[in-house]
């Protein structure tokens, strides 16, 4: 399989994530879509990984890349979990303190 | 050698002590102990001034080295002294004339407030100190130091009565156009700098020195140090100052626009005279603006009201003489005529000073009249000083002008003839001052008539000193078809080098003299006859007016320099500096602020509009990227550099 509909695959689901990020007001949605972009990252990392690894084995040139790629992800994944606790822990506040989990109303540092 | 060292700083350092005592003692010390400092320290520096003339006399020239004023791998400017023929006889004429004028101006000026009164002497004391470095220097910037410093006293003296705004402006009027011939004497050290390496007299004037400089180097050395001769000495075009100078005291007028300051012009030409002497065309041009001031001062001086005005204008025409000297190559008869010339206008401005003394600081020669025996010692001595003027042998004006008029007639008769023509009109204006003024009836109200008194003996007693130099000085020039030795012109010898042989035949010389003495007469008797009866009214001639007006130079100046100057300063200020400066800055800040103000309402607090703008931003960034362009790369160069 090319390299190609990796990219274009990874590009769709990070265009989504800043079409919704930039659209909707909910915050739930919103930070969804911020992982959707972390996640077509990810993705993009390791075809890219994976694929020069596959380049290597044809060049007759046994390369391990594609698995660092992979471990890195992991790693990716374990702080993307962590910042979605603080996150989530955010919303809850903010809905605690404003009855609403708009991103419109967070203009209050405004003035 | 040390002994003449310690000797010349004794003579100026004088004047230097009474300028600082007077000058920052003035709130503690009463009038009389000011007048006795200032008028002792300068007859100090008179008797010094002796004793260097004796010792020149019997040693020959001397020059004494102080300390290097400028030092480089270029140029070496030592401060130094030289005493010699020239200096000797200039410091015994300052230093002479300025203790009687000082003595004079202690009872003159009796009536200002003792911190005024010491204000006026320190400025005079300083006066003579920077003449007496004028004089005394051994280069061209040492007599520069001198060159400012009497420019700056004349400029303190003139706007002496510092509340009268019309003062202040004579003062500024002379300030600035002194500096205007500054700016020539200096270009012209620049230029000998830059030729020769060396300023010193010693080392300019010589054969060596001159083989160096081209003819158009020497023609453009002489012609700016003339236009800063010019500048001091008040010849066309820069001659208008020293008539308003007049605004000053009287003495002032005395001291540095009669017997001095004017003839350091003289004095720096005649110190100069090799390098004069080589550009023929720079001493046609010296002898054309001396006569044509001699006689523009003249015409204007027949048709003036004001004893001062008169004066001043006579001293204008008396250098423009001096000028025609230099300019025929009579160095030593320019020298004698500004020896004579100190004694007698001095003489003439303190005898005018008494006048207006008396008649309560009334100038106006046409309110006074018949004074002659209400004031029988200023009579009697500015007669004399009329006589000297108008060169009535044997009188000293006679010997010193007869001596540049027939250096003239050698040159060219076309100016004897106009320098004839010049020493008829100073008869006539002289003796029209002198008949208005001392002849006829008593003019003023009968109040000043009540109140008129000879004045005291501290101001006659200077009158009769100049009275008596003024009648032997000439002694010191007798022509040889007198039986004289001309004793000036030997003793000038080693400065202006042997007189010229002049080629004129006995008869021709005492032709030339019973001519213009009968000339002088015949003015002089006009004029008697006609002032003593009546005064000069308003001119109705056109001529008339035009003289009286001052030849309207003064209007001209103003219309084609002073206006000029004055609109386009405005343009400046209103123009550039308020508009465009003024603009340039403040629509700094108006942009900013009106930027400000609409890139302010971007940050809404919508985090969806900021999130938008971050993405847009990115974008941008990216197309830049992929388009190569110039700042990406520099930015991208930055960021590998760090």
């Amino acid at each position: 399989m090319s390299i190609q509909y990796y990219i274009y695959f990874c590009l769709a689901l990070f265009s989504i994530g800043v079409v919704g990020v930039l659209t909707r007001r909910n915050a739930i949605i919103v930070f969804m879509c911020i992982e959707l972009m972390l996640n077509a990252v990810n993705l993009l990392l390791v075809a890219f990984s994976k694929m020069y690894y596959a380049m290597g084995i044809k060049g007759g040139v046994v390369s391990n890349a594609g698995i660092d790629a992979q471990i890195f992800v992991f790693f990716i994944m374990v702080v993307a979990a962590a910042e979605v606790s603080i996150g989530l822990a955010i919303i809850v506040m903010m809905y605690r303190n404003t009855h609403s989990i708009d991103i419109n109303f967070l203009n209050r540092l405004k003035n | 050698m040390a002994l003449m060292k310690i000797l010349i700083a004794f003579i100026i350092v004088w004047p230097l002590a009474g300028f600082l005592f007077n000058g920052l003692g003035r709130n503690y010390w009463s009038k009389k102990v000011i007048a006795y400092k200032a008028t002792g320290y300068i007859m100090a520096s008179f008797i010094a001034s002796i004793f260097a003339f004796l010792y020149v006399q019997d040693h020959g020239a001397v020059s004494v080295h102080y300390f290097d004023f400028i030092n480089t791998d270029t140029v070496k400017i030592p401060f130094d002294f030289k005493v010699d023929a020239l200096s000797s006889l200039f410091l015994l004429v300052i230093t002479g004339v300025g203790s009687l004028i000082h003595l004079y101006s202690t009872a003159y000026m009796k009536e200002e407030l003792a911190p005024h009164y010491a204000r006026y002497f320190s400025y005079l004391n300083l006066f003579i100190f920077s003449m007496l470095i004028l004089v005394l220097g051994d280069n061209y910037v040492v007599m520069f130091i001198g060159w400012e410093g009497v420019g700056l006293c004349s400029y303190l003296l003139i706007g002496y009565w510092f509340t009268n705004g019309q003062y202040n402006y004579a003062a500024k009027k002379a300030f600035i156009m002194n500096r205007i011939g500054d700016l020539g004497f200096l270009l012209a050290i620049f230029w000998l700098i830059v030729r020769l390496g060396t300023v010193n007299y010693s080392e300019v004037f010589t054969a060596a020195s001159l083989a160096k400089l081209s003819a158009s180097d020497i023609t453009g050395i002489t012609l700016l140090l003339f236009v800063g001769a010019m500048g001091k000495s008040a010849q066309i075009p820069l001659f208008t100052w020293l008539p308003d100078a007049m605004a000053g005291p009287t003495p002032v007028s005395a001291l540095i626009h009669a017997a001095t300051m004017v003839t350091a012009g003289i004095y720096m030409i005649t110190r100069s005279n090799l390098l004069f002497s080589h550009s023929a065309f720079t001493q046609n041009i010296i002898a054309i603006i001396g006569i044509s001031t001699a006689l523009l001062a003249a015409t204007i001086a027949i048709k003036q009201n004001d004893i001062k005005k008169v004066l001043a204008y006579s001293t204008v025409s008396q250098l423009g003489y001096m000028f025609l000297g230099l300019g025929v190559g009579a160095y030593s008869g320019a020298v004698f005529h500004v020896i004579t010339h100190a004694f007698f206008k001095a003489l003439l401005f303190l005898g005018a000073g008494s006048v207006i003394h008396a008649m309560h600081h009334e100038q106006d020669i046409r309110k006074m009249g018949g004074l002659k025996s209400k004031l029988p010692i200023t009579h009697i001595t500015f007669l004399i000083g009329c006589i000297a003027i108008a060169g009535l042998p044997p009188f000293s004006g006679f010997f010193s002008k007869d001596e540049i008029l027939a250096a003239a007639f050698a040159k060219s008769p076309i100016y004897w003839v106009l320098g004839l023509l010049g020493a008829a009109m100073t008869a006539f204006y002289m003796f029209r001052l002198y008949a208005t003024t001392f002849l006829g009836k008593f003019r003023g109200t009968t109040d000043q008539e009540n109140h008129l008194h000879e004045s005291p003996a501290a101001m006659t007693m200077p009158l009769i000193l100049l009275a008596i130099a003024s009648a032997i000085a000439g002694a010191i020039g007798i022509p040889e078809i007198m039986g004289g030795q001309h004793w000036l012109s030997h003793q000038l010898v080693p400065i202006v080098g042997m007189p010229v042989e002049l080629g004129l035949s006995p008869f021709v010389e005492w032709t030339l003299m019973s001519v213009s003495v009968s000339i002088a007469l015949i003015a002089l008797l006009m004029a008697i006859s006609i002032y003593t009866k009546k005064t000069d009214q308003e001119p109705t001639t056109a001529m008339g007016k035009f003289f009286y007006n001052k030849w309207h130079i003064d209007e001209l100046y103003n219309a084609t320099i002073v206006q000029p100057l004055n609109n386009f300063a405005g343009f400046l200020k209103n123009v550039i500096e308020k508009q465009v400066i003024d603009g340039a800055v403040n629509g700094t800040g108006k942009l900013v602020q009106y930027s400000a103000r609409k890139v302010r309402l971007i940050q809404n607090g919508q985090v969806g509009y900021y999130i938008l703008f971050m993405v847009f931003g990115i974008i941008l960034l990216f197309i830049l990227w992929f388009n190569d362009l110039a700042i990406v790369r520099f930015f991208y160069q930055m960021t590998k550099f760090n």
